[in-house]
């Protein structure tokens, strides 16, 4: 059972993802990105990271693309009437993605080592198990930077975003 | 419900992230829009994202979702500074059209 709600999960965000490349509304590609965003959801709560789950949610359906959309709404792009590549070179394009997925393959087949499976722990994915692991072992240093990191990303966004000064 | 790891093989996850990474190679390379240039590159950070769910899962260790957490900060970083600088682009161009920023080349 658990095996084809994968499936299933599995070929719908393939066909999201397939459709929001290939929509020519770009509107239409950022409604598609969110049903991608939604199974694949789905799949970390079948992985039993439900925490995950909801943030990936929040965070991506809910910050994330509503930024996308705002921008685009923005700047007016909801046509479709947007410029397309040549077919030359979206077919290029597609053959040079599709043999990247077949090395992808090959190098993978059979060549990686796996170590055994460990002893499933369903507690894995909850809140308490990861708060306690980010702020209590190696990754607290980590956490503070990526800190840094939001926060220089906030000074460059408001700064790239905004109107030369007159000086 | 509980044990999707035996009942799904970790392989079928790789396979599906690989999937899911080359679409977002594929967008990049045939879309002309910035704005859905962005988004392939999401797509591809969440491929990554699900395969270090998985194997976490599999090996009964928290840590890969940690990652998972630190790469959706870097993701969230990302759209906004790219946004913002497609915004500037849009002023400047009156477009998102990444073909004509080839100014670099000449």
């Amino acid at each position: 059972m658990d095996f084809y709600i994968f499936l299933t999960l599995a070929v719908i965000s393939v066909i999201t993802a397939l459709l929001m490349v290939f929509a020519r509304n770009p509107v239409h590609s950022v409604l598609y990105l969110i049903l991608t965003f939604f199974a694949i959801a789905g799949q970390y709560v079948m992985l039993n990271a439900q925490f995950l789950a909801v943030v990936h949610i929040i965070v991506y359906a809910g910050a994330i693309m509503v930024l996308f959309l705002f921008v685009l709404m923005l700047l007016n792009l909801n046509k479709d009437s947007e410029p397309q590549k040549s077919n030359l070179w979206k077919i290029s394009g597609a053959i040079t993605s599709g043999m990247l997925l077949v090395v992808m393959v090959g190098a993978l087949r059979n060549q990686i080592q796996l170590p055994a499976a460990a002893e499933y722990q369903p507690d894995r994915g909850l809140p308490a198990v990861l708060g306690r692991m980010l702020f209590d072992s190696e990754f607290v240093v980590p956490f503070e930077i990526t800190g840094i990191l939001f926060l220089a990303a906030m000074v460059g966004a408001v700064l790239v975003g905004k109107r030369e000064i007159k000086v | 419900m509980l044990e999707i790891i035996r009942q799904v093989p970790v392989e079928y996850y790789v396979l599906y992230s690989a999937i899911l990474f080359t679409i977002g190679v594929m967008g990049v390379l045939i879309r002309r829009n910035a704005i859905v240039v962005l988004m392939c590159i999401e797509l591809m950070l969440n491929a990554v994202n699900l395969l270090l769910a998985a194997f976490s899962t599999y090996l009964s260790d928290s840590k890969g979702q940690l990652m998972v957490f630190f790469i959706m900060v870097v993701a969230a970083a990302e759209a906004a500074v790219g946004l913002g600088i497609l915004i500037m682009i849009y002023r400047n161009t009156k477009s998102t059209d990444i073909s004509l920023l080839d100014k670099l080349r000449n």
